[in-house]
């Protein structure tokens, strides 16, 4: 089963994986460090496939760009776990794996005699690793990204200062990538640990547990000092409000202001860019910037105690949305992190992928479709391995590799 | 023979300069796995390259650099050295104790190992099959590798913060480092990997992990939308992320309930849902059958979410979402932090205590993860600065004790 290569981290190991939502990122970040992930959908497809947008906005099994996106690099087959064969086809494929990856509603697969107390004893060195609402000895209640994010905490912190708008969920599923980017590394634990010990295991994720493991500071302050954060546009929800750290360039393009300048490096460098750029007189900030020379560098509790440090500090934030009301979102970015001073430009996700930082970096994928005749850009590597890097083919067709399961017993 | 389950990394030993969240997070999950994580920490500045380390919110009544509550949850299970990689003989030290670890881990801004004469190609002398993950924002090539970043910049460079928000108003972003978090479980996944990898062939290597391309692959089937079908997220209507565009439902979204800053979720997943719903809902409006059909509710969706408003408004939301959920419908209160942390028991095995030496007993963040054979364990608060320097350079590294007091007298250590 585990033949390891030298070009690819996780080679050798064979996943199993049973189509969701709920799991799909867990097993693909392991097919695209190289493992072999076996995706087993219903005889219909994963129900993901029916999921728009489509490629083309032509609605088709094998153009669900969700689907696209959660399943590089793997293989499809086909088994109705409802029917003897396909549960016996099942269970000999379970007999073949290192490692098994499923959502499935509680109880389902432990009716069909399918359940990891079917397998612990015949593959004992299995790990199988279930992704549930809150344990898999919980309950199941009806859930989506949406209601996981509301009751486990990440909602309560996002949206805006004005709280009679609705909290906000963040965008892109992130409360299934979450409980999969826990399900993981435990694996990975479980792997390392069955090489020495060569007994398999079973894995329990909560996926309420964890996006309430991912809350940062509304869990921090909580259990530290039993004080509740407030939602704030924008930034850090916090017990009390700050100031704004997002503003609107002259495109009219988001930035986030980051840390404001604090010490006489930045506020002399800001100074500069203002004097380059012919603004002194129209900057009512330019002044007072000057003061900044008298500090090497300004601590947040000064800001109460030394009425100059704050003005200075006030400054530094007024010329930065100065300079934001002249300058394009993306040159003040740029124009303020080679000055030295950490801020970002709020890119769509497609906008990220054609920055020339990101494309130097050959961060953009292009996978070549050879169903389609055409290559795709997709999200690149979320790490650069430099002896076993990232590799990754598109998503299967549906039972693309149904031959897998000839010759099993 | 001892009473505690083995522990998946116990034979781990990792090499820790992270701080903050993204790095710290992603040793403090290697540790709850067993592996013995040391974190070295440099004696001039206290620690505090840490922004974390000292700050609030703190550890009850308690105050000062070892006080933080952000930096004891984020550091939980690991020991602390100190090293003052100014001096040759502490750089000397280093070398001694890179040489019996493992994995080498840092999320400083690019370069600074480098200048510290401890880059990826310096370690390898030292130790040829050694595991190097660096975490930083932009990562260690291209034209912004000097470019700094926390949490709140990897998330707006990403388009973490654009998709999260309302149409006409502001981005509304993250309300916290969700990146700092998330770069932490990718670190922590990289360094498995290139441990497994070795443990497999021998073979060490360098990952370079930079927060932003992790957080790039989040949004992947909204960049897919705009590189297969040229459709750019930015445009009219867009983000909404309180709807959900893929699969397509409607309702979906979060609306307000009797009580101050009270609201409930509701995923209306399909036209079965909603036949649920309508009928609970009970009123003239939500049984008309222009409702029926997804298609037609996507068409009318504000109508149909301002109706909703006035339905929920002055309900009770635990009661509603219980109501729904026995229904079959998803939903769910947004819970305040006290309610999820205090008073929701499916959470309870989440929240551990933990012993810190100087400021006692307090509560962090477990994993939301069991193992049926090697469970995680968090018992031990962050380390104290230089608390396990004893241990280190004496048991570990065998220095005697007299040496060990000449290096603190003379700031080595």
């Amino acid at each position: 089963m585990t033949t390891p290569s030298s070009s690819s981290a996780l080679s050798g190991y064979r996943v199993i994986e049973l189509a969701s939502e709920r799991c799909a990122l867990a097993g693909k970040l392991m097919a695209d460090m190289g493992a072999e992930v076996i995706v087993v959908e219903p005889p219909e497809g994963c129900r993901t496939r029916s999921w728009e947008p489509f490629a083309d906005d032509v609605s088709d099994i094998e153009n669900s760009l969700h689907w696209w996106h959660y399943n590089t690099s793997k293989k499809s087959v086909v088994l109705n776990l409802e029917t003897e064969t396909g549960a016996q086809q099942f269970r000999s494929l379970v007999m073949t794996a290192d490692v098994v990856i499923e959502a499935e509603p509680l109880r389902r697969l432990g009716t069909l005699g399918l359940d990891w107390n079917q397998f612990s004893e015949i593959n004992s060195e299995l790990i199988w690793t279930s992704v549930t609402h809150h344990g898999r000895d919980g309950t199941d209640p009806p859930a989506t990204d949406l209601t996981l994010l509301a009751e486990g905490g990440p909602a309560w912190s996002c949206g805006y200062d004005d709280h009679e708008i609705p909290p906000v969920r963040g965008g892109g599923n992130q409360a299934f990538h979450t409980a999969c980017h826990y399900a993981v590394p435990s694996i990975l634990a479980a792997l390392m640990w069955r090489e020495d010990s060569g007994k398999g295991q079973l894995i329990d994720i909560s996926l309420l547990n964890s996006s309430n493991a991912t809350t940062e500071f509304a869990t921090l302050w909580w259990l530290n000092a039993e004080r509740q954060v407030e939602r704030q546009t924008g930034r850090h929800a916090l017990p009390t409000m700050t100031e704004w750290t997002q503003i609107q360039c002259a495109d009219g393009r988001w930035f986030n202001t980051g840390v404001p300048p604090r010490n006489k490096r930045e506020f002399q460098a800001l100074r500069a860019w203002i004097e380059e750029l012919g603004l002194v007189e129209q900057c009512s900030a330019y002044e007072i910037l000057k003061l900044g020379d008298q500090f090497e560098r300004i601590g947040l509790l000064e800001l109460d105690e030394d009425p100059l440090a704050g003005e200075v500090f006030q400054a530094g934030r007024d010329a930065i949305e100065f300079l934001g009301q002249h300058l394009k979102a993306y040159d003040l970015f740029v124009g303020l992190q080679q000055r030295g001073m950490a801020c970002g430009i709020v890119y769509s996700p497609d906008e990220m992928i054609d920055d020339p930082h990101f494309i130097e970096r050959g961060f953009p994928e292009e996978i070549f479709y050879d169903t389609r005749n055409a290559s795709h850009t997709h999200p690149g590597a979320p790490y650069r391995f430099s002896k076993t890097p990232w590799t990754v083919t598109r998503a299967p067709q549906l039972g693309e590799h149904q031959a897998l399961l000839e010759g099993l017993a | 023979m001892t009473d505690h389950p083995p522990q998946a990394l116990d034979k781990i030993r990792i090499c820790d300069f992270t701080g903050q969240l993204a790095g710290a997070g992603a040793t403090k999950i290697l540790a709850a796995f067993g592996a013995q994580v040391i974190r070295v920490e440099d004696p001039v500045q206290r620690g505090k390259w840490d922004i974390l380390r000292g700050v609030p919110p703190f550890v009850g009544e308690a105050r000062g650099l070892e006080a933080g509550g952000a930096f004891n949850n984020h550091n939980a299970g690991k020991l602390g050295i100190t090293l003052n990689l100014r001096d040759a003989r502490a750089k000397e030290l280093l070398r001694e104790l890179v040489a019996v670890s493992d994995a080498v881990t840092e999320n400083f801004a690019a370069g600074v190992m480098e200048r510290l004469g401890f880059g990826y190609e310096d370690l390898r002398q030292i130790r040829e099959d050694i595991v190097y993950v660096s975490n930083n924002g932009f990562g260690a090539t291209g034209p912004y590798t000097s470019f700094k970043s926390w949490g709140p910049i990897a998330q707006a460079v990403s388009g973490l913060t654009f998709t999260s928000g309302l149409p006409d108003l502001p981005p509304a972003g993250w309300g916290y480092s969700f990146m700092d978090h998330t770069g932490g479980y990718y670190m922590a996944t990289a360094v498995l990997m290139a441990l497994l990898h070795r443990r497999r062939t021998g073979e060490g290597q360098w990952v370079d992990l930079a927060c932003i391309e992790a957080a790039g692959t989040l949004n992947g089937v909204a960049t897919l939308d705009a590189t297969v079908n040229q459709r750019p997220m930015r445009r009219q209507g867009m983000p909404n992320s309180n709807r959900s565009q893929s699969p397509r439902m409607a309702p979906h979204g979060i609306w307000p309930t009797k009580g101050h800053d009270e609201w409930i979720a509701i995923a209306v997943r399909d036209d079965h849902d909603w036949k649920i719903l309508s009928e609970i809902i009970g009123e003239t409006w939500s049984c008309e059958d222009r409702w029926t059909h997804i298609e037609t509710r996507l068409q009318a969706e504000d109508e149909l979410e301002q109706l909703l408003t006035t339905w929920t408004a002055n309900r009770n939301r635990q009661e509603l979402a219980q109501e729904l959920i026995d229904a079959g419908v998803p939903a769910a209160p947004v819970l305040k932090p006290q309610e999820r942390i205090e008073f929701d028991h499916r959470t309870s095995e989440l929240w551990v205590t933990v012993d810190h030496t100087e400021v006692g007993e307090s509560r962090v963040e477990g994993l939301p993860v069991r193992m049926s054979e090697t469970p995680w364990s968090v018992t031990r608060g962050a380390a104290c600065l230089g608390e396990h320097n004893q241990y280190v350079f004496g048991e570990l590294l065998g220095l005697g004790n007299t040496e060990i007091e000449t290096l603190a007298e003379e700031g080595v250590i």
